[in-house]
């Protein structure tokens, strides 16, 4: 039973959460926290800290957690198995029409519409991830003594070796994590 | 086109686990890892392809990185292809999470995993800027009007306007439609994006 409720309501989770990333949290927070009881808001908290400090989805970290607390290592597989039933399917139907389609001459001008928007919208994305990782403050507060100048730095050295060496991002990111553990523990 | 064997999909299942391990901070991370890998390294797929997926898995529910897996593996080998790569993209932050949970206080109060991660976001922003200037440039080289609007208009929805990415798509397929009605086929401009180096 308990299996089918972490089933249920992660698949929900997984059903409803349109435009990823933190859009999920409400819905994670009113399944896993109100209606279930399975965490209490101080656990919610530290899986939202969990998650930023780890990668992969926010979605099937919180199942994973809350799934191994409530009922061990098949509880965590269950309740992540329903997190990415729906949009597997959902998105197992998009992948079709796209390759069956794609060459159609609608579908075309629709798609080569679509790619220079993703790029502005990866821009986007890319802004709010600098300012929160580039200034230690509050985001409304622009001033220059909130800037975490060492991250400047990091990140400066980092786009140098992208943009000339075409280095591999995994390892730039791997670089920039050494780097950081070593600066900021020595100042 | 290349042979599904096993050595494609474990190639399949190492790639996507690899990107869902360095995924950190938020799904469009993915993007710059995955055109590394798959356009870049393995060459399975052309860039503009690439940037489909990324619409169709945005605008998709779920997370990101699943969604872009999913339709990943399956352009690249049907329905076992989608399985393989889903696999490889959800067990990562499966195992991380079941180990993490057992003592995770000790983990986030740590304060040189702190000071990694500090250094690991700058590694991020790095990363996608660098991805940005990429694509972003060779959009603004070929000097097609409608594409640069279309680029700097969803950035300004997204960016400062705060308007829903689901939206801004929908709009987009709009635009594309009325476009598309209004050329013959003949006519429709010619993206060639894959043909660059």
């Amino acid at each position: 039973m308990i299996f089918l409720n972490l089933f249920w309501a992660f698949f929900q989770i997984g059903l409803f959460s349109i435009g990823g990333g933190y859009a999920a949290l409400p819905l994670i927070q009113n399944q896993v926290v109100q209606i279930h009881g399975w965490l209490n808001m101080g656990e919610f908290a530290d899986v939202i800290t969990i998650s930023q400090m780890t990668p992969g989805p926010i979605a099937i970290n919180a199942a994973t957690f809350v799934g191994i607390r409530i009922a061990g290592i098949l509880g965590a597989i269950i309740a992540t198995f329903g997190c990415i039933l729906p949009s597997f399917l959902i998105v197992l139907l998009f992948a079709y029409l796209y390759k069956k389609y794609k060459d159609l001459h609608y579908v075309q001008g629709v798609l080569c519409n679509l790619q220079p928007a993703v790029i502005g919208m990866i821009a986007a994305a890319g802004i709010s991830i600098i300012a929160h990782a580039l200034w230690s403050g509050e985001l409304s507060d622009f001033s220059l003594t909130a800037l975490d100048w060492v991250a400047i730095g990091i990140m400066s050295v980092c786009i140098f070796l992208l943009r000339r060496f075409k280095l591999n991002p995994i390892f730039v990111m791997l670089g920039a994590g050494v780097a950081g553990g070593l600066i900021y523990s020595i100042f | 086109m290349m042979q599904r064997n096993l050595r494609f999909y474990s190639k399949l299942f190492l790639a996507t686990f690899q990107l869902s391990a360095f995924t950190f901070g938020g799904g469009y991370v993915i993007v710059p890892l995955m055109r590394k890998q798959f356009v870049d390294r393995l060459g399975w797929i052309e860039e503009k392809e690439m940037l489909d997926f990324t619409a169709i898995a945005q605008s998709s529910p779920g997370a990101m990185a699943v969604n872009a897996s999913v339709i990943l593996g399956y352009h690249l080998a049907g329905i076992s292809g989608a399985v393989v790569a889903v696999f490889g993209t959800v067990l990562p932050p499966l195992i991380l999470l079941s180990i993490i949970s057992m003592g995770y206080s000790a983990f986030i109060t740590n304060v040189v995993v702190k000071n990694v991660l500090r250094g690991m976001a700058a590694g991020v922003c790095a990363v996608i800027l660098d991805v940005v200037i990429e694509m972003g440039g060779r959009i603004c080289r070929e000097k097609h009007a409608l594409a640069i609007a279309l680029m700097v208009g969803s950035f300004v929805a997204v960016a400062i306007l705060k308007v829903d990415v689901v939206l801004v798509i929908l709009t987009c397929v709009l635009v594309g439609l009325l476009t598309t009605v209004k050329h013959k086929p003949d006519e429709l401009p010619k993206e060639e994006l894959h043909d660059l180096p």
